[in-house]
């Protein structure tokens, strides 16, 4: 241990934080304004591979980019790393596809005020998947450690506790005041998955109500796929830039996907469908149900729009609509 | 047990009398939610309600589902990021924050990722921290509601998740964590607790109508401290209760399982 470092937690850092590494790689991403987009079946085929690390972004069952998680499961893709800061839904699903071996886990396997997915559960008690823990602040900082171009940042969490033992951190002393610090390692994901409510067709994109982590998660990650409610036009980003939340340079793709947060929550359009989601929580209990379940919701659909037809279609979004607003 | 109201009740009674006019809270879903919007609906008017996820100051219209869904910025100030509001926490602007947990020991040290021996096989894996370790590590007091038994309150946690008073003592700021920060109060079904100013540990404070010492001592594994006085819980009021059920939860989301 380096004589300057305290303490270090015993969680495997699945991400290099090697910032330089970064710079040369940011270095050469394309920056020009093209035309970007393409399919869901196109963007997973092609942006994501077996064993990257993925970081969804959202708030678990909010503003979610629920068809391309769909996509990862259908594609059966193995072996991912993921962040889960309040992972909800989308760790629900990526569990239900088996898709991944590790995890950076600040607040996975439960739906908040929902319950605990049995299904995840079973996943991280099998001992089959490697945990790092941390906290929700820990993983949104050290998103924003990467996208500042920082190899770490130092924080005053998760000092003291278990989830520090078992977090990749260190603990070193403020050199200008020497204070205890927990240092968090920045967090560059191979592949972002990031659903908007708004983008040109270069990946300008507008988000309304809360960013969670995603104008960060868009800097840090090396590749970031965009679902979007509403494709507009470059005009309409230009009028309004201070509206521009990730920056066309961050964007590999994007894709048109109206409705694509349900069953989650997209704020201002729809809410989210709590029969639907209590199903998914019901369901799981039994392994063949479950496993019924998905076949018929993921594996046997070719796209999402076949799933949310199956599940209420337009008249579900329009009922989902009159909830967000209150009606 | 009053017929004039239920557990659930009380304690998110009790709960919003501790957050006084002009403070700022940090809040989940739930208990903590109703009690933030009972006290803006009584005695604080001016009560800034944060969300982790990123809401600021909402008026909120229903509960929310997730901390982080369109009502947590219903007619709010500001819809930021989670960084954000941690930043406000590690800066020093939040006063509290309201915390559950599966287990809590007497030191106020929250157990909400593992139960069982072996880390890397648990018995039952629960979410983990989510923004529970922040909060408590950054907001200047820390209140936990929960009901109270055996298994909740517990000799020892099986993982800190969440810091208390660590080993008690001096520990918590011995481990670094910012000065004057710490688990403030702990609201069960049975009592309201506080806790040692020296020792740090778990005391009582008051006690619900009808409950007795023995209860506390039944429902703990660890030995509560008992001062040689202490009060009796306030009952909710006629006015509190109305608002909450007709108002804060009138589908009885959360005052339904009381």
């Amino acid at each position: 241990m380096d004589k300057d470092i305290l303490k270090e937690g015993v969680g495997e850092v699945y991400a290099s934080p090697n910032s330089d590494e970064m710079r040369a790689f940011f270095r050469n991403k394309k920056k020009l304004l093209e035309n970007k987009l393409t399919s869901v079946k196109d963007a997973v085929e092609k942006y994501i591979n077996d064993g990257d690390y993925l970081a969804v972004g959202g708030f678990g069952g909010v503003r979610i980019p629920t068809a391309l998680i769909h996509e990862v499961v259908r594609q059966k893709k193995k072996n991912l790393g993921f962040s889960g800061h309040v992972s909800t839904h989308d760790c629900q699903i990526l569990s239900a596809g088996g898709c991944f071996d590790r995890v950076d886990a600040a607040y996975v396997v439960g739906l908040e005020a929902r319950g605990l997915s049995k299904n995840s559960r079973r996943m991280f008690e099998s001992g089959n998947v490697k945990v790092t823990e941390w906290s929700n602040g820990a993983l949104s900082w050290r998103f924003k450690a990467a996208a500042m171009g920082l190899p770490y940042i130092p924080s005053r969490v998760m000092l003291g506790t278990d989830t520090f033992k078992y977090s990749g951190a260190k603990e070193g002393l403020c050199p200008f005041t020497g204070q205890k610090l927990a240092l968090l390692p920045s967090l560059y994901p191979d592949v972002a998955f990031i659903h908007v409510h708004r983008a040109d067709i270069y990946g300008n994109c507008q988000i309304d109500g809360i960013l969670v982590a995603d104008d960060d998660i868009a800097k840090a990650s090396k590749r970031v796929v965009i679902t979007t409610e509403k494709v507009i036009s470059n005009e309409e980003i230009r009028r309004e830039p201070s509206k521009t939340i990730i920056p066309y340079w961050c964007v590999d793709v994007v894709i048109e996907v109206p409705f694509g947060s349900y069953p989650g929550n997209m704020p201002g359009e729809y809410y989210s469908d709590e029969a639907h989601i209590t199903e998914w929580l019901k369901t799981e209990k039994d392994p063949e149900a479950f496993k019924a379940f998905i076949d018929k919701n993921i594996h046997n659909t070719k796209d999402f729009y076949e799933y949310l037809e199956l599940n209420g279609g337009l008249e579900k979004i329009k009922e989902l609509r009159k909830i967000e607003h209150l009606y | 047990m009053s017929d004039k109201y239920n557990s659930m009740e009380l304690m998110i009674a009790i709960a919003a009398r501790n957050l006084e006019d002009g403070a700022v809270v940090v809040v989940g879903t739930g208990v903590p939610c109703a009690a933030a919007m009972l006290a803006q609906m009584t005695q604080s008017p001016n009560l800034t309600i944060l969300f982790e996820a990123g809401g600021i100051a909402p008026q909120l219209p229903t509960m929310p589902i997730s901390v982080g869904d369109s009502r947590t910025t219903h007619k709010g100030l500001k819809a930021t990021s989670m960084a954000e509001i941690m930043e406000l926490c590690q800066a020093g602007i939040v006063d509290y924050c309201f915390l559950g947990g599966a287990q809590i020991d007497k030191y106020g040290n929250l157990n909400s990722t593992i139960i069982g021996d072996d880390y890397n096989k648990p018995k039952t894996r629960f979410p983990g921290s989510g923004g529970a370790n922040d909060l408590a590590s950054l907001t200047w007091r820390t209140m936990v509601v929960t009901p109270q038994n055996k298994q909740r309150f517990a000799n020892k946690v099986d993982f800190i998740t969440t810091p208390g008073y660590i080993e008690g003592g001096t520990s918590r700021e011995d481990a670094g964590l910012p000065k004057g920060t710490g688990p403030y109060k702990v609201i069960t079904d049975i009592g309201v607790y506080g806790y040692h100013s020296e020792t740090k540990e778990m005391m009582l404070l008051s006690l619900h109508p009808g409950k007795t010492i023995q209860d506390i001592k039944d429902n703990a594994e660890f030995e509560v401290l008992i001062p040689d006085s202490y009060e009796t819980t306030m009952e909710p009021t006629e006015e509190e209760l109305r608002i909450l059920r007709e108002k804060v939860d009138p589908l009885k989301l959360i005052i339904g399982r009381g």
